[in-house]
């Protein structure tokens, strides 16, 4: 055996420190991409559902003789519903699943940071619903003719990037609440659809809703983000437009630090809670 | 000889009164059993607030859409046509994907199919046990819709000018028929795994796109027109609105060649239908699910 050849048990070289960190953002969202390329038909029939709510929408809207540019604002609103439904049966409700299926006990064992499986997970579903999301915006734009006129798309650009991180922050934030409220989560994600749908102005716009309840629904990130993006997208959204761009870009920017540090605060307590009471391993079908 | 791989070996098959009492044990059973696991999550108040809140979001959305465009004129027929579609569309959703989803509940969930399969049950009879207690909560989620709708956007509601025996018929030939398709999805979803979250969504967000729930079809591209009129919902929702709106309902150009007689009749027609196509679908997909192994799948998807 010549010096040079390495022996059979050789200790794999271990990571560490932010090593260990991207390692494990990378393989919790490397399941979230490769996963979709394994089950493609959940593509087309994400976005066929999608197309179906939007469709219904639309034809409302024509029912009642509405201007076009509300088509689009469908259209924009039913591509980001991919996003939000992402956040709730796929974020939030996540480490709920994986309890039940018995991954959280080892993902807490592993000498990994938790923060790192949360932001893979995110940065996964932000990769693989943005692919659903760009499909409905096309199809959807396609058939039902919507027009465009951008004017500033770095700031287009920066508001989605923007919108996305805060939203899936909340997401982060939000799993740790969901694994504590246990088997209620699935009824609280069901019940954070349509609620939601009307309080972020996903099919109109949200300044409709009345200032108040407008300013009460920019806790969720897609309501400014929807916004500001639709402002930036139509001729007449600015006209119909909550706030100005500037202010909502710096109340998007201001959510995504809350959450995300909300979110490293809410695990390490879910943690603390889950371990003395015991429910990190517990099923209650 | 041993019995056909479609038949239980637990049941006699012979005696009709048995089956008969059979049926109706499992159904009954299967009906506290629903009742117990949509409800015993959270407290009643919770509970309330839960089966109110999403109904009403839902038809906020359409009120508010249609309040920015005609800024409020919820006079307009079209506006009771668009709500109370909306508001007895809730019961598609409950009945067809409560009896369909009974499947996917009992086999990933919970894990209990395999052991439901060996009881002397009558297993189409308890799908639709299950799908009772969706209907109850979704009976609640209509009222309370109907409710909002009359008493703060003025829905036109006259008790003394509501065809009641028609209403009563119409809606209880339309729940049978959701009932029914729900079978239909049920016996579908004991041969897949991977799309189960999707077959329910998928039919009814067709049906609420083609039947015309929240918009007359005359709106659809002419191409898609002809699906809405072989859609059984079509001539349900039409029925419903006539039977509570009168004049008002049958003012719009769709169904109005009908009289609410032929309406009945293709509903009840469609609604035969419907229960051939769901012991066909179940004899069928039952021997394949045993034959395959498919009753204790569990996928964890």
């Amino acid at each position: 055996m010549s010096s040079e050849a390495r022996p059979f048990f050789a200790p794999v070289p271990k990571a560490s420190g932010w090593r260990l960190f991207l390692k494990t953002v990378v393989a919790r969202a490397y399941p979230r991409v490769v996963g979709q390329q394994r089950e493609r038909s959940w593509i087309f029939f994400d976005v066929f559902l999608s197309i179906l709510a939007v469709s219904a929408y639309v034809f409302v809207y024509r029912a009642i003789g509405a201007p076009e540019e509300y088509v689009g604002f469908v259209v924009v609103g039913g591509a980001m519903t991919a996003f939000w439904l992402n956040v709730l049966w796929s974020m939030s409700s996540q480490l709920y699943w994986e309890k039940e299926s018995g991954n959280l006990a080892l993902y807490i064992m592993a000498p990994n940071s938790m923060m790192a499986i949360l932001l893979g997970m995110a940065l996964g579903g932000i990769i693989a619903t943005a692919l659903r999301a760009g499909a409905i915006l096309l199809v959807g734009s396609l058939i039902f003719h919507v027009q465009y006129a951008v004017g500033n798309l770095p700031a287009l650009v920066a508001v989605f990037i923007l919108t996305l991180a805060a939203l899936y922050g909340l997401g982060m934030m939000s799993a740790s609440l969901f694994l504590l409220w246990g088997r209620e989560a699935w009824h609280l994600a069901n019940l954070a659809q349509e609620p939601i749908y009307l309080l972020s102005g996903f099919y109109f716009p949200v300044k409709n809703l009345g200032f108040w309840v407008a300013v009460g629904a920019s806790i969720i990130p897609l309501t400014l983000g929807l916004d500001a993006m639709r402002q930036l997208l139509f001729p007449s959204g600015a006209m119909l437009g909550f706030l100005p761009v500037p202010v909502e870009v710096v109340v998007l920017a201001v959510l995504c630090i809350l959450f995300l540090i909300a979110a490293r605060w809410l695990l390490g307590y879910m943690e603390r809670i889950a371990v003395r009471e015991g429910r990190l391993l517990e099923s209650r079908r | 000889m041993r019995p056909p791989i479609h038949q239980s070996t637990t049941l006699p098959t012979t005696n009709l009164p048995t089956r008969w009492a059979a049926a109706w044990r499992s159904f009954r059973i299967a009906t506290w059993l629903g009742w117990q696991i949509e409800s015993n999550w959270t407290d009643p108040f919770l509970f309330a607030i839960y089966s109110m809140l999403k109904p009403l979001a839902s038809a906020a959305i359409l009120v508010v859409m249609y309040g920015v465009i005609t800024n409020g004129q919820f006079q307009n027929p079209i506006f009771p046509y668009i709500y109370l579609g909306n508001a007895f569309y809730i019961y598609v959703g409950a009945v067809m994907t409560g009896v369909s989803w009974a499947v996917i509940d009992d086999r990933e969930h919970y894990r209990t199919l395999k052991y439901i399969y060996v009881a002397p049950i009558r297993i189409p009879a308890y799908w639709l046990g299950r799908g009772v207690a969706r209907f109850l909560t979704g009976s609640f989620a209509v009222l309370i819709t109907l409710a909002a709708g009359v008493l703060f956007l003025h829905v036109p509601f006259q008790p003394a000018r509501v065809d009641w025996l028609l209403f009563l018929v119409s809606l209880t030939l339309g729940v049978v028929m959701l009932a029914l398709m729900g079978l239909v999805l049920a016996s579908i979803s004991l041969m897949i795994a991977h799309h189960f979250f999707l077959i329910g969504e998928a039919v009814a967000g067709a049906l609420y796109l083609l039947s015309g729930a929240i918009f007359p079809l005359e709106v659809l591209p002419p191409w898609l027109r002809p699906l809405g009129f072989a859609m059984p919902i079509t001539y349900w929702l039409e029925l419903i609105r006539r039977s509570l709106l009168g004049d008002i309902a049958s003012g719009f150009p769709t169904l109005s060649g009908f009289t609410n007689g032929q309406l009945l009749g293709i509903l009840a027609g469609l609604s035969v239908l419907f229960g051939l196509m769901a012991a066909v679908t179940f004899r069928f997909c039952d021997r394949r699910a045993r034959e395959k192994g498919l009753i204790d799948r569990t996928t964890n998807y």
